[in-house]
């Protein structure tokens, strides 16, 4: 039962994907509308701080540990970013950072 | 390619943790074939999600692959029965490396690109199994390893605050989508906060391509 809600689910993502991928080979091959260009540079960099908010939208602020975990593994990510340039780097910091915190705040 | 295993194993580990096995794994990772959305994938498939949020989802995440597709058309123009499996397998990562035209030989362009693209997959693939298996098998537990995901946007966002010079639309997106949190709560927020998105920088357009118009 509900794993054919998941099925469908997996399949609705396989399908959209496909069509971005295949839409402009099949439509606009060279006329890229303009409106449709200018959304291609803006929305991607919303899209990551929506997908940010998205992450953390279950957090916990109000009781113990307050997010001080995610908080502080967050900035251990932007640093090891900014320092590295190299996002398995910050990933796997940030990740490892969070693992250990939950244990000794949670 | 280190890249896509390591991440692969991240996502095997997540849907683990799930509630979906290794056959969900292989089958997301082969069909989807998209490490962005398979991982906020994981939280949908957990969340119990709609299909509609899922389909309008999957179009905000992936909606940069429309333009991957746009640069390439010229240069796929002539790639033969290779040309279905390059265009379904054009990922960030193929698209980062491919999109320069650099092929070490000429004649064989073609082959070398469905290689490429046909051996990031089997990395993907294998890392997803991999991190699946794993994470039924790791001896401690793997609480906490969902923050992967997490990490894995504040990366991206950090990497390309660093590179633009306009901040703007990285703002829009976050603070639209905080205040529809607030606004919505945890399970009905997306939806408005990807319309809005939409709208705020369709009406910012003038603005934010101002000063631009003549590097395109």
């Amino acid at each position: 039962m509900i794993h054919s809600h998941a099925a469908l689910l997996v399949g609705a993502m396989a399908l959209v994907t496909m069509i971005l991928r295949f839409l402009p080979f099949v439509a606009f091959r060279r006329e890229i509308p303009p409106y449709i260009s200018y959304l291609g540079e803006v929305l991607p960099p919303a899209i990551i701080g929506m997908l940010v908010v998205y992450c953390l939208k279950d957090v916990q602020i109000t009781s113990s540990p307050f997010g001080l975990p995610e908080l502080a593994s967050a900035f251990v990510v932007i640093l090891a970013q900014w320092k590295s340039r190299n996002s398995l780097v910050s990933i796997l910091s940030g990740t490892a950072a969070y693992m250990i915190l939950i244990r000794l705040l949670g | 390619m280190a890249g896509y295993v390591i991440l692969g194993i991240g996502f095997g580990i997540l849907l683990r943790n799930a509630g979906y096995g290794v056959g969900w794994a292989l089958a997301m990772s082969v069909l989807i074939y998209a490490g962005t959305l398979q991982y906020v994938g994981v939280s949908l498939l957990a969340g119990g999600a709609s299909v509609l949020t899922t389909i309008l989802t999957s179009v905000m995440v992936n909606a940069r692959h429309l333009f991957y597709g746009i640069s390439m058309v010229e240069r796929y123009k002539d790639a033969g029965k290779y040309k279905p499996y390059l265009i379904f397998a054009l990922t960030d990562e193929t698209y980062s490396v491919l999109c320069d035209g650099a092929v070490p030989d000429r004649e064989m362009a073609s082959e070398y690109r469905f290689f490429f693209s046909l051996f990031n997959q089997i990395y993907w693939v294998t890392g997803s199994v991999l991190g699946s298996v794993l994470g039924q098998v790791l001896p401690f537990s793997t609480r906490g390893v969902e923050f992967s995901m997490t990490a894995l946007f504040i990366a991206s966002f950090t990497e390309q605050w660093i590179t633009s010079k306009d901040h703007v639309p990285a703002l829009v997106g976050l603070i639209t989508t905080f205040l529809c949190l607030v606004l919505f709560g945890p399970d009905r927020f997306l939806i408005p906060a990807m319309l809005v998105i939409t709208l705020i920088l369709t009406l910012l357009r003038g603005r934010l391509t101002d000063g631009k118009e003549g590097s395109r």
